[in-house]
């Protein structure tokens, strides 16, 4: 029973990361109808620009600050200068792209910081919290940051004039600009979110699977998953998503099939969904009109 | 003679491969009610998107005076023009405030937007009971009322309307088109009105301009235009 | 990435091929062991990107995971010859066949999935399938995770006119001769029906679907098609490597394929093999500068050719070739 238990408090845990993660891929697939497929890359990237701080000797809080303004400038420059040239070209050129953009990010961390696995530390003690034997310190931490960060921006885009403008902007642009938006750096702030959020996922994961280029494939598909089985047009369903996928990957992996086959898990379950429910949960059915 | 809020010369706009517009040339008189009359396809809604630099344009458009045919369209609605496009344009999964609340997006004076919101519940009473409803459960006469209040919250100098008797039960375009005449007389706004329902355009607009296939072909007084036996045929039914 | 000029695709340029194949002919005897390898290698990528541009170039469905079918591919040759004894040519057609199935048999649900959607999903295909490689209820045929290692086939002559041929230099032959029938057929694919049609589908397709086009049938086809040619290359690749191991198929691969499409070019046959040269060689040169180098200049040059070039190199040679006159091929 404890290990159960625990399966599903690790499940929450890894559950906050999905969701986070997959929050930033609808907030990018609302605005703009792409996955960002370097979403991964970009998280690992934040998460190196976290480790370069801390290693030189920065407060743990003060680099996670620094790495969320790092990112979201990243994800600004990278809206305004990689993917406005292509926003409106075919989709498989946007795809394209995005490899691109995963493919370079992945190399020049691999670069920089070569490929040898490093360890991130956690801003958790060690010892469980409050004698409690189900959790550690680490995973509860996480959990209330992830709580923490949804929080803050569903209260940002619920309450706030900007949030509004831009899911505005996302929902339909053309109305936006009459109303004297500016679509375009709508866009770009939705990426330097995404990206920071993104940051953060990565930067609450590390400490569990360790620090190296290519630590978010998975969780990458993980959060495809998440964002799949809530709809990819929901933000509220990406977060279920989120918290589903992790609890079933933590639960299937410790009863059912082993971890060795969890990435086929998310495969398989991004294939089901879109065969069968390609909206999710609670996303809306596009219809194509002929 | 009164001052012209708005001057457009030799106006050509189309889409892609197709100029819809070939050489417009119009004046909005500052405090007036223009309508823009013309058949489908004329290029009335074009003429308000080439306005608005929704599309391509070439040609020249003064607006007080300012050229603005290079301006962007978000850059054109903080010199207060408004549009109320076609179909709309409301923001379906948002609240009819949220809606109202964009309208003011660009306004820095609070109190005064505040003050405006409550001028706009007080002209349109239905709205004020759907505030926290969405926008795109309306009705589609509450939706267009909720695009003209939308436009009125940024407090424009010109108001820019695409057939908004469109599809809506005549009760319903008499109440909005007395509105219009209350916002033009108490609130000084400037309209330029493109409708298909001729009849009642003539009697809310004291200029007309008449449009077919890119062209004008008549201007002048709606009075005018009313009397004019061409006008009459196609357009009055009479 | 559109279409492109069928009319430019019905004509052989005779002369062009002729001297090619003297040229490949001739090639192995002139060069080291190493480099005959290398250049089988770029043979069996030259397959497996006629592969990649039937299905993306000519039906217009994305796949960012065609690494998956080369896996398929290399696994049924090596597990056919190490645990069945099967000799080497014979494994060829028999991944061929097992592909088509299986990419005919994937291809079915994809069709409800448009751009986005099912580059989502071939991409998860990407990313799970080295751990479904290395599952240990699999090992007893796959190998876990040290793969399987093949004996590297003999040539079964001493020479060929006075010429040595040793097994680098037959299996070149063989790779070729494999290459050629490979493009014979996508040649005729794509000029026949089938490429109509998939262009057809591609480009406008209600109109298609309206005109009696059996829209889902040809759509799974061409990933069916697609698929057995990445896995004919599959299945050589493993021949000449002598090796299959999990982490030669990790999404990389598949991206490695994106590459070589884009740089070589999308709607044409020799687009396979600019690219395949391309994705060969460049890791060799790049790789002295660091590890990650080859990667950063795939990122830089896919990106980079989505803006300038997105018909590939070969689409330019074409554009420029019409603007000369000289290409038609």
């Amino acid at each position: 029973m404890e290990t159960f238990i625990h399966q599903v408090v690790a499940g929450i845990a890894t559950g906050g990361v999905y969701a986070s993660l997959a929050l930033a891929l609808v907030m990018i697939y609302q605005s703009t109808h792409h996955i960002n497929f370097a979403q991964g890359e970009i998280a690992m990237f934040a998460t190196y620009m976290a480790w370069t701080l801390i290693n030189a000797g920065v407060a743990y809080w003060l680099a996670f600050i620094c790495t969320l303004l790092l990112s979201f400038s990243l994800g600004v420059l990278i809206q305004r200068i990689i993917i406005r040239p292509v926003e409106n070209a075919p989709v498989l050129n946007i795809v394209v792209v995005f490899i691109g953009l995963l493919v370079i990010l992945n190399s020049i961390a691999g670069w920089i910081f070569t490929y040898t696995i490093k360890a991130f530390p956690s801003p958790f003690p060690k010892e469980p919290p409050f004698g409690l034997y189900f959790i550690s310190s680490h995973e509860l931490g996480s959990i209330c940051v992830t709580m923490v960060l949804l929080l803050l921006l569903y209260s940002f885009f619920k309450f706030t004039p900007l949030g509004l403008a831009m899911r505005a902007a996302a929902q339909n642009p053309d109305s936006s600009r009459l109303v004297g938006i500016r679509v375009g750096w709508m866009l770009a702030l939705g990426w330097g979110l995404a990206a920071a959020i993104g940051s953060v996922a990565g930067m609450m994961i590390a400490p569990v699977v360790f620090l190296e280029p290519n630590m978010m494939s998975g969780i990458l598909l993980y959060a495809f998953a998440a964002a799949l089985v809530g709809g990819i047009d929901s933000p509220g369903g990406a977060v279920l998503g989120g918290f589903i996928v992790g609890i079933l990957e933590n639960i299937l992996g410790a009863y059912v099939i082993g971890t060795e086959l969890k990435l086929s898990v998310a495969l398989v379950l991004i294939i089901v969904v879109l065969t069968i429910k390609p909206a999710g949960l609670f996303g809306k059915v596009i219809v194509s009109r002929v | 003679m009164s001052r012209m809020l708005l001057e457009v010369k030799d106006l050509f706009a189309g889409y892609a491969a197709t100029e819809v517009l070939h050489g417009l040339s119009m004046k909005i008189e500052e405090g007036s009610i223009t309508t823009l009359l013309g058949a489908n396809g004329a290029g009335k809604t074009t003429t308000l998107r080439a306005l608005c630099k929704m599309i391509k344009v070439r040609g020249q458009i003064l607006f007080d005076g300012q050229a603005i045919e290079g301006k962007a369209t978000e850059d054109i609605v903080r010199l207060g023009v408004a549009h109320v496009p076609d179909g709309r344009g409301t923001f379906g999964s948002l609240s009819t405030e949220e809606n109202l609340q964009l309208g003011s997006y660009t306004r820095k004076d609070k109190h005064e937007v505040a003050l405006d919101q409550e001028k706009m519940y007080s002209y349109f009473p239905r709205l004020k009971e759907r505030r926290n409803q969405q926008a795109g459960t309306l009705s589609g006469g509450e939706q267009q009322m909720l695009a003209i209040a939308r436009a009125l919250m940024l407090r424009p100098r010109l108001l820019l309307l695409d057939e908004p008797s469109f599809g809506l039960a005549p009760l319903i375009v008499r109440e909005i088109f007395d509105i219009m005449q209350t916002i033009n007389q108490n609130d000084k706004v400037t309209i330029l009105l493109v409708e298909q329902n001729a009849a009642m355009a003539l009697d809310l607009a004291k200029y007309a301009y008449l449009l077919e296939t890119g062209k004008l072909v008549l201007s002048g007084l709606s009075e005018d235009l009313k009397q004019d036996q061409a006008v009459r045929r196609s357009y009055l039914g009479h | 990435m559109s279409s492109h000029l069928l009319s430019s695709e019905n004509s052989l340029p005779w002369i062009r091929i002729v001297l090619g194949l003297i040229v490949a002919c001739i090639l192995p005897f002139f060069i080291s062991n190493y480099h005959v390898f290398q250049a089988s290698m770029v043979l069996s990528y030259a397959i497996a990107l006629v592969g990649m541009n039937i299905l993306i170039g000519y039906s217009g469905q994305i796949s960012l995971g065609h690494g998956a079918f080369m896996a398929i591919g290399a696994y049924t040759s090596a597990i056919l010859m190490d645990k069945l004894n099967i000799p080497y040519w014979m494994t060829i057609p028999i991944a061929a066949f097992i592909c088509l199935v299986v990419g005919f048999l994937f291809g079915l649900p994809a069709l409800r999935l448009e751009g986005h959607y099912l580059a989502l999903a071939t991409f998860a295909l990407a990313v799970a399938l080295p751990q479904l490689l290395k599952f240990k209820y699999l090992e007893f045929l796959t190998g876990g995770v040290q793969g399987i290692v093949i004996m590297k086939p003999e040539s079964p002559w001493e020479s060929l006119f006075g010429l040595r041929l040793n097994s680098d230099r037959w299996l070149y032959f063989f790779t070729l001769a494999i290459t050629l029938v490979m493009f014979v057929i996508g040649w005729n694919l794509i000029r026949g029906r089938v490429g109509r049609a998939l262009i057809a589908i591609r480009d406008q397709p209600i109109a298609a679907a309206s005109m009696g086009i059996n829209t889902p049938m040809y759509k799974s086809l061409a990933f069916g098609v697609s698929a057995m040619f990445t896995g004919v290359a599959g299945a050589l690749s493993a021949i000449l490597v002598a090796f299959v191991a999990p982490d030669s198929f990790t999404v990389f691969l598949s991206i490695t394929l994106l590459v070589g499409m884009v740089i070589g070019g999308v709607s044409a046959l020799t687009g396979a093999l600019y690219g395949a040269i391309f994705i060969q060689f460049i890791p060799n040169i790049a790789d002295q500068i660091s590890k990650a180098a080859p990667w950063a200049i795939y990122g830089t040059l896919l990106i980079l050719f989505m803006y300038i070039m997105p018909t590939g190199i070969a689409g330019a040679i074409r554009l420029l070739g019409e603007k000369l006159r000289i290409s038609r091929f």
